[in-house]
């Protein structure tokens, strides 16, 4: 008992030396330099994937085409966010990504003004650093929206961001926090649009609780991913964007030098069947049925001829 | 040097005034994790008494809160947030079930504390079984009691940057923002002011766990207290029947 008051105070510095130590691992390399830099022969093609189900499954399909035409491919899914593995393609450890075109563009050329999808086609063949190269991108597209219920759709006769300006209640959008920084988010919405929003931060990237925030009227808009099952499943309405506020998000195959004109060629044939309702259908296979990519992918490229 | 950085984040007056500056997230999580822990403890603290004074369903109560613990407070926020909707009631509720088990075990464990002599002679004194449980075994145990509350804090403090998860405030707001936007001086600059309150909370509650321990038995009563500690820690034994 007479000591107690000496051991807490250790136990404090203890705590606090602890702290600082912690603090100061932080600080001597990112935290988020993942290791990922695989060893493999030139031969191997290896293919990536953001930490997104949809993408896994774009990546399976690349995988399983290069593997069907005698390559041998090594994956390595769930990489996480650009900022790692943009470098790791620019090094060579990964081949094959898929990538989203906006998004891929506003990366290596923060001020560009491309807004079509020709523009930000055209736009990637001159902002890519050397050694990668940007493939024919697929007519899918999977990208933020600002979407709402049929109910308030009806109400206020809104199908398109341009309308949003006749309703005078107060709107809010809920969507990740990042969301608000973007320049597609609220300050954009009132630049482009003239329309004022609140927000709220949900950060389930328009998953389930968004979805439940919408449907709850929680939130009048959320932000759910165009490709989303869930649009469909609960009748929801994406507003139209006839300004081009969102970048179109082409699913795009990005490869480094590794990738010979063949195999090439094999990527760009999963491209040309990769419509936006063909990666609805995908996600839905995960989202709803829980089926694993591999399984998704090998069933769809069956169904499509291409294994 | 992002530690230099995250620091010049919390100090940057910029961070200070206008929504969501620092002062109102602050007050959010503050407030969140206290009626957090309140309402944690209108839940255990009569169980956890009840537990403690009968001694009965003990076993479950340990096995039961050991298991809450391991809950994924996530997950437990996610399941919530997907039934009530995405507003403060969702966090609440995953907060005041992370704080349950820590504050029975230190209600039960406090009760339990109370040396059986003492009870006894309270007993044999006449007093009601209400008597010993307010006027004895709660104040003896009340040191156990605020350092069960204390660690319900701590944990509730650290975790309550979960909130944000489902717009409903609190620091936590900074450390996803931070995550998503690539800003990793305002992430670890949140990280450091979360640390920062559960320390601030872990003093006042170490002054107040030391503050309620009665007179009697805290080192400030004088004279024979060591003596009767001695007899009481060897209670004389019970003799067997001749």
């Amino acid at each position: 008992m007479i000591t107690a008051p000496k051991i807490r105070a250790g136990v404090a510095a203890a705590l606090a030396l602890g702290v600082v130590a912690a603090l100061a691992g932080c600080s001597s390399s990112s935290p988020l330099d993942s290791g990922s830099s695989a060893s493999t022969d030139s031969k191997t093609i290896v293919v990536g994937s953001q930490q997104y189900y949809s993408n896994e499954i774009i990546a399976e399909l690349y995988a399983q085409v290069l593997e069907k035409d005698g390559f041998d491919v090594k994956r390595n899914f769930n990489i996480g966010q650009r900022e790692v593995y943009l470098p790791q393609l620019q090094k060579g450890a990964i081949d094959v990504m898929p990538e989203y075109s906006g998004n891929l563009l506003q990366y290596y050329d923060k001020n560009s003004t491309a807004k079509t999808e020709s523009e930000i086609a055209s736009g990637l063949k001159d902002a890519l650093p050397k050694g990668l190269r940007a493939l024919d991108a697929a007519e899918a597209t999977d990208q933020d929206s600002y979407t709402v219920t049929k109910e308030f759709s009806d109400k206020y006769d809104v199908t398109s961001l341009a309308d949003l300006s006749k309703v005078k209640d107060p709107l809010t959008v809920g969507a990740n926090s990042e969301f608000q920084t973007r320049p597609y988010g609220p300050k954009g919405l009132k630049s482009e649009y003239g329309v004022d929003v609140d927000f709220k931060a949900v950060e389930d990237s328009g998953g389930a609780l968004t979805v439940k925030a919408l449907k709850d009227g929680t939130v009048q808009l959320a932000d759910i991913y165009s490709a989303d099952p869930s649009i469909k499943a609960n009748d929801f309405v994406s507003l139209k964007d006839p300004k081009n506020l969102i970048l179109p998000q082409n699913v795009t195959p990005v490869v480094s030098s590794k990738v010979s004109d063949k195999a090439a060629a094999d990527i760009d044939k999963v491209s040309k069947v990769l419509t936006t309702d063909a990666l609805i259908s995908l996600n839905t296979k995960s989202t709803t049925d829980k089926e694993k990519a591999s399984t998704i992918a090998k069933d769809f490229l069956q169904k499509e001829g291409l294994l | 040097m992002i530690i230099g950085q995250a620091f010049g984040w919390v100090f940057d007056p910029t961070n200070y005034s206008g929504p969501g500056a620092v002062p109102e997230r602050l007050w959010e999580h503050i407030w969140i994790s206290l009626l957090a822990v309140l309402l944690a403890s209108v839940v255990a603290v009569p169980l956890g008494y009840l537990i403690g004074h009968t001694g009965r369903a003990r076993g479950v109560a340990i096995a039961l809160s050991g298991g809450i613990r391991a809950l994924p407070t996530l997950g437990v926020l996610t399941l919530f947030g997907l039934v009530l909707g995405v507003n403060l009631q969702a966090p609440l509720l995953a907060l005041v079930i992370l704080a349950i088990p820590s504050v029975l075990a230190g209600a039960y464990a406090g009760i339990e504390s109370v040396e059986p002599v003492t009870v006894d002679a309270a007993r044999a004194q006449g007093m009601t079984e209400w008597q010993i449980l307010t006027k004895v075994e709660i104040p003896l145990g009340l040191p156990l009691l605020i350092g069960g509350v204390r660690a319900a804090v701590l944990q509730v403090v650290a975790t309550a940057t979960l909130a944000a998860y489902v717009g409903a405030g609190g620091l936590g707001g900074y450390v996803f923002l931070g995550l998503k936007t690539q800003d990793y001086a305002m992430m670890l600059g949140a990280s450091v002011l979360v640390i920062a309150l559960a320390i601030a909370f872990e003093i006042v509650f170490a002054l107040v766990q030391r503050a309620v321990v009665p007179a009697g038995v805290s080192g400030r009563a004088d004279g024979q207290r060591k003596g009767s500690r001695e007899r009481a820690r060897n209670p004389i034994p019970e003799g067997t029947p001749s």
